[in-house]
This record gives C-alpha cells, structure tokens and sequence, in this order.
C-alpha cells in the first residue's frame, strides 16, 4: 500500500520543483526557442517566396528581354532592308542622271562639232572663193600677157596658198 | 565522433545493471535466503538517503550512503538533520523532547526508548511528524530540475541568431522540441490557442522524460524510481487537471453539465458519468506513468534478482545480462514512450476544453 499512497513530502516538492522548473524553463527557455524557432520559420518561408518571385520575375525580364531582342532584330532587318532599297535607288538615280548628262554633253558636243565643221567649211568656201578670185584675177592678168606665163603664174600662185 | 561516444555511453549503460545490483546483493547469497521482494520494494521506494554502493567486511554487510538532510515539523516545531543519524533504521534521534525512529524508511515519533507501537500486521501505528525531508526521490527530482535548467538554456543561448544552424545538442533537442510543439500541442489543442500551453506541455515532456531515462541508469546518481512514484505522477496529473478545467469554456462545461441534444431524464445518468469523467482521466494519466516506469524498475531488478536464483552463478550471469540488456533498450522506448503518452494526453485534454463548438 505504502507504494500506492501519495507522501505529503515528495508531493510539496514536485509540485514546487515543478512549478519553478515551468516558470525558469518558460521564460528563459521556452520563450527565447520558440520565438527564433517562428523567426527561423517565418524567414524560411519569405525567402522561399522572395526566391519564387525572383524566379518569376526572371522568367518575366527574360521574356521581355527575348520580346525586346526579336523587335530590335525585325527593326535593324527592316533598317537594312531599307537602306539597301534606298542604296539602290540612289544609284540608279545617280546612274540615269549620268547618263542623261553624258548624252546631253555628248549631243552638245556634236551639234558644237557640226557647227565648227559647218563654219570651218564655210570660211573654207569663202577662203577658196577669194582665192579662187584672187588666181582668177591674176591669170586673167596674165592671159593678156603671154599663155606660156600664165600657166606658171598659177602653178606658183598655188603654191602659195597655204591650207591650213 | 560525438556519435561514437554516444555509443560508448548507451553499452556501458547496458552493461551496468548487472554488475551494480549484482554487487548489492551479492554477499546475500550465501544466505541462501535472498528476500527478492523485500529487496526490490526497498529499490522502486523511496528512501532517507542515497545508496551508494555495499561491501562485505567481517561477515558483515556495509552499505555506504550518500545521507540526505531530513527536515520534520512536529507540533508546529521544526527539526533538521542528516539522515546518517539514523544509521540506516538502527539509531533512535532525539532532538530536545521530541525522539524519532526510522522504519521502513518512514518516520515515526516514539517515546526516549524508541517504541514503536506494531498492529498484528507488523505496522505502527505511532505518530508520524509531517516529513519534508529532502529524500532519495527529491534529490533526483532537483538533480533533473538541474539538468534541464542547464540544459536548455545552453540551448535556448543558441537561438540569439534564429538563422544560425542549429548545433551540439541543440540539433539533436531542436526536433523534439519541434515535435512536442507540432504533433503534440498545435495538433491536439489547435494552431491558434497552443501557444498558451506549449510550455507547460515541452517542461512536462522533458521533464518525465529525462527522469524516466536518469531512473533507468543503475548506480549514483540515478536509478531512483521518481516517475515511478505516485507523488511525483500524482502532482503531474494534478497540474494537467487543474489546467484543463481552468481553461474550460462554456461548451466544455455545458456538455458536462447539461449535454445538448439529450432528453432532460438521461441526465440523472449521463451528468454524474460526465463528473466522474473529469476525475478518472487525470486518475489514468497518474495511474499510467506510475504504473509503467515502477513496472520497468520491477522487471530490471527481477532479472538482476535472477543471479540469487539460479544456484549456477555460469547459467545465471549471461542469462541475467542479456534479458537486463534487452530491458533496457525496451526501457529506454518506454521512457520516451511514456513522456510522449503523457504529454499526448495532457494535450488532449486541454483541447478538448478549449475546442470551440462546430456544431
């Protein structure tokens, strides 16, 4: 029986014991670990969800990034496209223009040719025509002379003239 | 490397019991009339000082004590000293007009001569003064209050930087703090209103279970059946009931009292079942611890009892040692087993007060 009886003793002092070792234990144990343990706990959490949004918003940048990256690269394409079309142009441009210039240089070229030829004949004609008046002139002086002189003063009158 | 220590400590452990009791009690053998039950009665008590070990010197046994303070009121007057005094029940202390004698580790008063006045049973039935004597029990009891105190504030030092990745014993504690305050408190009581508790709850755990594991080590300074003791277990279940009813709200006193939903004549039945209700599960809490660690400390000394049985010391030694060893590897199950029920339970209760109706 004396197994099963409660001692007045043991029990005043469990209960003492007990009741110190709950409040000790409470305030400086328990407190301080529980408190880290939610601290721990609550930044576990946050930074898992701070990592998921960083790897979301990666996934975000990334994907503006490639958006940003394919409208640059359709724009430098159009860019080039255009620039070859307008280099193209100029050049036909440029070509046509040269070629109307050089057609028109060359025709002014000819007509000025033609006009100097024309003058140049012209002035022979005339040259020719006084030189012919002039020998006309002199072998008509000469015919009256003698016909044996006459034919000479021709050859050295001809002699004389200078076509240049 | 802390591992392989550990290791170390657990066999060595294991392989005390039986060197310790065997040693004990050896020098009875020769008696050939060991009183077995005597001997483990004397051991899962409690006792007025710490045996240390005994030798046989002359034909004559010598127990050597650690003595503890004995403290007495008697008729309002207060009475302190060791309790080497007694020499072990042998010796009547007188202090001024007041004598005492210790039988069967209890404390009577007698008259100058010691006189116990027996019944046919053998007990007396003299007057015993009201004895707060710091006992076998008392002195484990504050030897683990010591420990746990030492114990966790080292670890609760740890957690100044909450980032800082648990170490030493505080990874091995951590785990089971988070498991008495997981699996324990918030899933019997509920998230919101198991903060109050917790404490009471990780002290209560830690607190049996360290005394279950000091009980199960053989010599000085464990080895006292503390949770084996009806006081101790008794305070234990007093705190757990005087928590749960104080923390009652109405619809845990109003199924007690007045349950809902039953016809008014079932409550001549049904409310005294409820009341005695209240009481019988504290009384199984109580009953529960006691009985399985005082069980524990029977059956280890029962084996080590087996030594003075058997009459060839060659059969008894290895059959001893190895039912010792496998008990108390059982043993070491049982202690945290039993912390766990404990606390489980206290748990439960307090939910079930505190359990807002659905319904």
């Amino acid at each position: 029986m004396d197994l099963i009886t409660p001692e007045l003793g043991l029990v005043l002092w469990t209960s003492l014991t007990f009741l110190v070792l709950i409040y000790l234990l409470g305030k400086y144990a328990w407190k301080p670990i529980m408190h880290s343990l939610k601290v721990r706990e609550e930044t576990i959490e946050y930074s898992l969800r701070e990592a998921e949004n960083a790897r979301q918003e990666l996934v975000t940048l990334e994907k503006t990034k490639k958006k940003y990256m394919d409208e640059a690269k359709s724009e430098r394409d159009a860019l080039i496209k255009e620039a070859k079309e307008i280099k193209a142009k100029i050049i036909e441009e440029a070509r046509t223009e040269a070629r109307i210039e050089a057609d028109k240089i060359v025709k002014s070229a000819q007509e000025q040719i033609t006009a100097e030829k024309a003058s140049v004949i012209e002035d022979l004609k005339k040259q020719v025509a006084i030189l012919s008046v002039d020998i006309a002139s002199h072998i008509l002086e000469n015919e009256l002379e003698k016909s044996g002189k006459q034919q000479e003063l021709i050859n050295k009158y001809l002699k004389e003239v200078n076509f240049n | 490397m802390s591992n392989k220590y550990f290791k170390y400590i657990i066999f060595l452990l294991l392989l005390f019991p039986t060197t310790m009791y065997g040693k004990d009690h050896a020098e009875e053998k020769k008696e050939n009339k060991f009183d077995i039950k005597g001997m483990i009665m004397h051991h899962i008590s409690d006792m007025h000082s710490f045996p240390l070990f005994s030798f046989e010197k002359e034909g004559k046994d010598v127990h050597i004590d650690l003595p503890l303070p004995i403290i007495l009121i008697s008729n309002g007057q207060f009475f302190f000293f060791l309790s080497s005094e007694f020499h072990h029940g042998e010796s009547i202390v007188t202090k001024g007009t007041n004598s005492f004698v210790l039988h069967h580790e209890k404390i009577y008063e007698t008259d100058i001569n010691g006189t116990l006045e027996l019944d046919e049973k053998g007990h007396p039935h003299n007057k015993r003064p009201i004895d707060l004597s710091i006992t076998r029990n008392v002195f484990s009891l504050w030897l683990s209050a010591i420990l746990l105190l030492v114990i966790f504030f080292n670890v609760a030092k740890k957690y100044n930087n909450p980032l800082k990745k648990p170490s030493g014993i505080q990874s091995l504690l951590e785990p089971i703090i988070l498991f008495v305050r997981d699996d324990i408190a918030i899933q019997q009581i509920g998230k919101h209103k198991a903060d109050k508790y917790i404490p009471f709850l990780l002290t209560l755990f830690f607190f049996i279970w360290i005394n279950n594991l000091l009980g199960i080590i053989p010599f000085f300074p464990g080895g006292s059946n503390l949770t084996g003791n009806i006081s101790v277990t008794f305070v234990l279940a007093i705190i757990t009931f005087i928590i749960t009813n104080f923390s009652g709200n109405r619809s845990y006193w109003r199924h007690i009292l007045a349950p809902p939903g039953i016809p008014v004549f079932v409550y001549i039945i049904l409310v005294p079942i409820e009341i005695i209700g209240l009481f019988t599960k504290p009384f199984a809490l109580m009953v529960r611890l006691f009985a399985n660690i005082t069980a524990g400390h029977i059956i280890m000394l029962s084996m080590a009892s087996l030594i003075f049985i058997f009459s060839s010391l060659a059969v008894s030694l290895p059959v001893s040692f190895l039912l010792q060893f496998i008990m108390s590897i059982l043993e070491l199950l049982v202690g945290f087993l039993q912390a766990f029920i404990f606390t489980l339970l206290s748990a439960l209760f307090i939910g079930m007060a505190v359990h807002e109706e659905t319904h």
